[in-house]
């Protein structure tokens, strides 16, 4: 009879250790997500500003970042710098920097575009009425800002999330790592273990990343009414 | 006419957006309780000129007097002249994530720093008026054109501005919500509201203005009674623009 995959999962301290890679991938994620958001938020007012020389920075950082592939970037920063300028960067935090980078270019693209979409009429009725300009962002541009900008970010979230998976490739044990090590270790006594701990590695993934899609949905239900 | 006292005072305002002027030395007085309505073709500068009178457009020079203080020097606090300048625009520019009670409320409870429930005690009556009361909890999008303006109306009124500024408020409206946009500022004429008028609608233009400005090229060419100047215009300006909207 064959032996059923799925004991590997529970082998040992296997679980546990997925667990531990989980851990690791979703404090990537969370440092990166975070530092995008305050970055991208500075960026994206900053992308909004008409001045040549910020335009011309920013639009080269932006396209830099959009055009080369997340794992070019993760090996120019984990072993590029090392090679080029000695600085040994652990691969947690190459990972850190480059999807900040990353993320920073992306949200801010996202709040440049939220912010010119608000039309130059909604500044002008708040003004009509008497507000002033601290009261106009305050109840008009921010609120209309946040409802435009919320999905979005929250999406582009779980696209950062899933991409670090990229970062076993610079030698960083996450929960992907983690899997193929309890894999390789099961290889002959357990060898269709792997459709299983890569199973449980999609349901890893589905129960970080599915409550935050619901609550962007959430979101945007709530605010369309 | 003359009796009356003088609200709104323009005199020799220039306006240039950096491209030659657009406005060139306009003088207008707006006696209390009157009805001034701009017509001229488009690009004649009337609704720059009205931008003008409530400071989102800045003025090269001239002087604009409300009740006879000086609003165009740089002491002015623009929020402080416009609790006294209504305006409404023609896009209909309600706040999208707001209800309607929340539009008309905005002003009142954070700029005049009024109670709550007195305030929407007044913007229930108002929208009463405009027959929109049970529209008060629906947000913009789910109002016609039509509606959305008569919201905008009331939101400019709960302030009780002392004139009110119209600017081709019915001119991004299907044609069948024109008439209820208008019904309503005839009413506004009718009870003595002092509002100066952009539009292209010449036969309301007829029933609801004591005075027809006509603006071409950035300057007056002539101000007369509506009765004089849809009949009788004086200037050949005026009577080639009159000709535009007849067919013969």
């Amino acid at each position: 009879m064959q032996d059923l995959g799925i004991r590997v999962l529970f082998m040992g301290n296997n679980f546990s250790r997925l667990l531990g890679g989980l851990w690791i991938t979703v404090k990537i994620s969370l440092i990166a997500v975070a530092l995008s958001m305050v970055l991208g938020i500075l960026l994206g007012m900053v992308m909004t500003l008409k001045h040549p020389v910020t335009r011309f920075i920013t639009k080269v950082y932006l396209e830099f970042i959009r055009i080369m592939p997340q794992l070019v970037l993760l090996f120019l920063v984990y072993f590029g710098l090392t090679k080029s300028f000695g600085i040994q960067l652990s691969g947690q935090t190459a990972a850190v920097i480059v999807f900040t980078l990353w993320g920073t270019a992306e949200m801010g693209d996202l709040v440049r575009g939220a912010l010119i979409s608000i039309p130059k009429h909604q500044y002008e009725s708040g003004a009509a009425l008497e507000l002033e300009s601290r009261q106009i962002y305050r109840y008009i541009i921010i609120p209309q800002t946040l409802r435009r900008l919320i999905p979005l970010a929250i999406n582009l979230t779980t696209r950062m999330i899933k991409t670090t998976s990229l970062i076993v490739l610079i030698g960083v044990v996450e929960v992907l790592k983690t899997a193929q090590q309890i894999i390789e270790a099961n290889r002959y006594t357990v060898p269709d273990s792997a459709l299983w701990i890569y199973g449980m590695i999609f349901f890893l993934y589905f129960i970080v990343c599915w409550p935050i899609s619901r609550f962007a949905a959430r979101m945007e239900k709530k605010w369309e009414n | 006419m003359e009796e009356k006292e003088k609200l709104l005072e323009v005199h020799e305002l220039y306006k240039d957006y950096g491209n030659g002027p657009v406005l060139k030395g306009i003088s207008l007085d707006v006696h209390k309780g009157e009805v001034v309505v701009l017509v001229g073709p488009s690009g004649c500068g009337k609704s720059t000129f009205l931008r003008c009178m409530n400071g989102l457009e800045a003025i090269q020079s001239g002087e604009i007097r409300l009740d006879g203080n000086v609003i165009t020097d740089d002491k002015t606090k623009w929020s402080d002249v416009r609790q006294k300048i209504g305006m409404v625009f023609q896009s209909y520019e309600l706040f999208p994530h707001m209800t309607v009670m929340d539009n008309i409320l905005l002003g009142p409870l954070k700029v005049q720093r009024k109670d709550k429930r007195a305030a929407e005690k007044e913007a229930e009556k108002l929208l009463e008026r405009v027959g929109l009361l049970d529209k008060r909890d629906s947000f913009p999008r789910q109002l016609s054109g039509g509606q959305k303006q008569r919201v905008a109306i009331v939101r400019a009124l709960i302030m009780k501005p002392e004139i009110l500024l119209f600017d081709e408020v019915t001119a991004a409206l299907d044609p069948e919500m024109v008439r209820e946009v208008l019904d309503v500022m005839l009413e506004l004429a009718r009870e003595g509201s002092t509002m100066v008028i952009v539009t292209h609608e010449m036969q309301f233009a007829r029933a609801v203005a004591d005075r027809i400005v006509f603006l071409d090229g950035g300057e007056i060419v002539e101000m007369d009674a509506p009765e004089n100047f849809f009949t009788r215009p004086k200037t050949e300006r005026a009577q080639r623009f009159l000709n535009t909207f007849t067919f013969n």
